[in-house]
């Protein structure tokens, strides 16, 4: 008798949780796939509504004009997996340009960019110490310093720009492989370091332990504030290269550059679909964040629609994503 | 609420509840009837549903089946809000106040008169309020800085000032000293002079019977029987809260040798008051268990030893040789594992996959370089889960979509993919079904066999009696009793887990 209810009790409880299930499977699969459907969605519809939109040209522009953010995200996909949120990408970027334009002015180009990834690295420490050490905040630390960082690049350079003239220093920025830009390779490259550390190492595995639930990381033995601090200096690393490219395509260093890069960083790897809270992400989902805010740039561009607009629709954009991850989330708890 | 209402004799009564959490049947069938302006004290072990009962009262949780009545009007609470309506409120171990804004403010939060709140309005108020209902507890101090039964204290207020009719307390004298629960149960009193009804719940089986004037007592979410305390003795109540539990059938125990070595002894471990100078020793092969109530210290200690808590003071020797525990990743490289208590909150990456979350502790068993050896990490699990017999579809599935049982038993494998010395287990069979559970009594008695030394706690005292071959009883932060495993019955170890707050002192010299 007892059994018997045991069993329809069981059954009740199997309905009930495949009825929950169906209703995740929504959200979530929105979110696991949602952000690629709406990408391929407008590059047919590019494709379609653009005679250039195809065109090797302008393909090879959206990925070069992607770079940029894309390494520097690459290295912010790291961070918030674990938990973290770094603000201070663009000060470290803009830092980095700077020491890298005075140095090669100085030293010669090599030196230069020595210097420079040294330099976004210690920026990147200082704030996994802050973070981990200092128990503060990450987005609070990563506000502070990116305005302390932003602020010394400024003092260093008296508010002035530095300028090199030297065409080895513009060659990183400019150079080329047949019509294929420096630039690309290095976005691909962060892309796929990024999908093997997530997705082949011990390291990535402790970096999703750590931002999906610190406490059990911790009780399995993962050292979870060196994990910390380490995306931090890796996002410190990124930032520098996306410094060194930006300085020598522009063979120049200077103490504001970059505003605002921060936020489109953080925004393409929220677009892309890795949660904002830590646990989970992945490389490919920040491949396409960054190429997708791209591409709603080039279609204003080349349907003609009113640039003024453009920042409205990124803006609607970045709130849907971030809405079905807080909704989906909600429901898987 | 009508005049006629408000003089019925009952005050509540929930008819025909059950309420069900995954494999977890809480409460099943229970129908109890609460008198108006009456102490009415819920008692069961861990697990029995008076908690979850409060809960439903309150309307913090909702039943899958059955009715609740209030002065004979059926109601349906969605939301504590719903319930507070009805002038029934919860007191929960969690206070739920605002630690940086003062104590009448507190008690008036979400209340205020007006949009613009005036100090001296809201001291009024406060003062007029204290006067009435004779609690003395100054209008402005910050409540962060008062000790936890003054916050108690403010959260019963806050109640009053709602005009509160039905106040549910679980469990409030778990963090309060012997004094400072003489001075709740004064309270308590002083209440139900103001004709307030209180459902008390707790398994402090003094404390129920000094205070309440009806008992109801619950087992494995089934009432057992309502009655009035004074025809109730401490051995009455033991008798229905235990009961004859189903049968588990545990497996059979095979003791250590007489002459097996020593794997793990701590001397002298503090961190008061949590733990105050434990030493105890685990040899090769023995289940060595701990038994005590919630609050007791016994976490605390075993948390401790795997280094996931500071500890000030403790010589830890793994085979004899002294070692040092600073975090848990310290313990883990010395062969030590520890099962937390939560599964969701310590122990799994819910929404990660069973093979990320089994082989997590120790990657370096299935990488090179740091570098993951995929073949080989898909073969130590899979070989894992055949041995642990884990019913999942594959290895990819997100941990959240197993059940219960299935969960903790890619908890065990976690930490068996590579053998642990000592192995510290706390609830092992938490919020699991009774097949699952068996798996995991076989398992942890092999394990033992092999040699492995192994530390049980479980609030299911059954399991521990069956299981270890030594048990050491933890009340107030110590180890106060000792008994060999097999030989003892709950009768004997039960009473040593009793009291902290009433009576029961006069034992504390026992060892």
């Amino acid at each position: 008798m007892n059994h018997i209810k045991n069993v329809e009790a069981q059954q009740g409880v199997s309905a009930i949780r495949t009825n929950i299930s169906l209703r995740h499977l929504d959200l979530s699969s929105l979110r696991d796939y949602g952000i690629a459907f709406s990408f391929v969605l407008l590059f047919l519809l590019l494709s379609f509504s653009s005679p250039v939109f195809l065109t090797k040209g302008n393909l090879l522009n959206i990925v070069d004009q992607s770079a940029l953010i894309g390494v520097i995200a690459a290295g912010g996909t790291l961070v918030m997996i674990a938990g973290g949120l770094d603000i201070s990408t663009a000060a470290i970027f803009s830092f980095v340009g700077v020491v890298n334009a005075s140095v090669a002015l100085r030293y010669g180009v090599i030196p230069g960019m020595i210097t420079g990834i040294c330099a976004g690295m210690i920026l990147g420490a200082f704030n996994g110490f802050l973070v981990t050490v200092g128990r503060i905040n990450a987005i609070i630390a990563t506000l502070a310093t990116s305005i302390l960082f932003r602020g010394i690049a400024l003092a260093l350079t008296k508010g002035f720009l530095i300028y090199n003239p030297d065409p080895a220093f513009a060659v990183l920025g400019r150079g080329s492989v047949g019509s294929v830009q420096f630039t690309c390779f290095f976005f691909a490259c962060a892309i796929a370091i990024l999908w093997f550390i997530l997705s082949r190492t011990t390291f990535g595995r402790y970096i999703y332990a750590t931002g999906g639930n610190a406490e059990a990381a911790k009780l399995s033995g993962v050292r979870t504030k060196l994990v910390t601090f380490i995306t931090f200096i890796i996002s410190g690393f990124t930032c520098s290269i996306a410094g060194l490219i930006m300085s020598s395509r522009v063979a120049t260093g200077q103490a504001d550059s970059g505003q605002g890069m921060e936020i489109s960083a953080i925004a393409a790897i929220v677009i892309g679909g890795t949660s904002i809270a830590g646990g989970e992400g992945s490389a490919w989902r920040t491949a396409i964040g960054v190429l997708l805010l791209t591409l709603i740039g080039n279609g204003f561009n080349l349907l003609d629609w009113p640039a003024t607009l453009q920042q409205a629709f990124r803006g609607l954009i970045i709130l849907i994503a971030v809405a079905i991850d807080a909704w989906s989330r909600k429901r898987a708890q | 609420m009508t005049e006629v209402e408000v003089k019925s004799p009952v005050h509540l009564e929930v008819r025909n509840i059950s309420k069900r959490f995954g494999a977890t049947q809480a409460l099943a069938d229970v129908s109890i009837t609460f008198e108006r302006g009456r102490i009415h004290g819920l008692i069961g072990e861990n697990g029995a549903g008076k908690s979850t009962l409060g809960k439903i009262i309150c309307g913090v949780y909702q039943p899958d089946k059955g009715q609740i009545f209030v002065a004979g009007r059926a109601v349906r609470y969605l939301q504590p809000r719903d319930a507070m309506r009805d002038k029934i409120t919860i007191i929960s171990q969690e206070l739920m106040l605002q630690p940086y804004r003062s104590v009448a403010e507190n008690v008036f939060l979400g209340i205020e008169h007006r949009a613009i709140v005036s100090k001296q309005e809201t001291r009024k108020r406060f003062v007029e309020l204290a006067k009435n209902t004779k609690f003395d507890i100054p209008a402005d101090a910050r409540v962060g800085t008062l000790s936890v039964a003054v916050q108690q204290q403010v959260a019963i207020l806050r109640s009053l000032a709602r005009n509160t009719r039905l106040i549910v307390m679980d469990e409030p004298t778990a963090p309060l000293t012997s004094d400072e629960a003489e001075k709740l149960f004064e309270n308590i009193r002083r209440l139900r002079e103001l004709d307030i009804t209180i459902i008390y719940i707790s398994h402090f089986l003094n404390e129920v019977l000094n205070i309440c004037e009806t008992v109801s007592v619950l087992r494995d979410g089934q009432l057992i029987h309502t009655s009035p305390t004074s025809c109730e003795s401490p051995d009455t109540l033991v008798s229905a809260m235990l009961g004859r539990q189903f049968a588990l059938t545990f497996p059979e125990r095979v003791f250590p040798r007489k002459d097996a070595p020593v794997v793990f002894s701590v001397e002298g471990l503090s961190q008061p008051p949590k733990i105050v100078d434990i030493s105890l020793e685990i040899r090769e092969g023995e289940i060595l268990g701990l038994v005590g109530f919630v609050g007791s210290g016994r976490t605390e200690i075993v948390r401790a030893i795997f280094g996931a808590d500071h500890h000030c003071a403790g010589i830890f020797k793994l085979d004899g040789k002294p070692i040092k525990i600073r975090n848990p990743h310290e313990a883990i490289a010395q062969g030590i594992a520890m099962l937390p208590e939560s599964r969701a909150k310590q122990g799994l990456l819910l929404q990660r996959s069973i093979i990320e979350n089994l082989t997590l502790p120790h990657l370096e068993a299935v990488s090179r370089a740091g570098i993951i050896l995929g073949n080989k990490e898909r073969q130590e699990v899979s070989k894992m889960m055949h041995r642990l017999d884990v019913r999942a579809s594959h290895l990819e599935t997100p941990v959240r979509t197993l059940s219960g049982g299935n969960q903790q038993k890619v908890l065990f494998g976690k930490w068996l993919l590579v053998k642990p010395r000592l192995l510290l287990a706390d609830e092992p069979t938490r919020g699991i079904d009774v097949g699952s559970k068996r798996a995991i009594y076989n398992l942890i008695s092999s394990l033992a066999k092999e040699g492995m030394a192994v530390l049980l706690i479980s609030s299911e005292h059954e399991e521990v009696l069956e299981l270890a071959h030594r048990i050491l009883v933890i009340r107030d932060s110590r180890v106060v009793a000792e008994f060999a495993g097999g030989t003892t019955t709950m009768d004997a170890v039960l009473p040593e887990c009793f009291s902290t707050s009433a009576g029961g002192d006069e034992r504390k010299n026992r060892i």
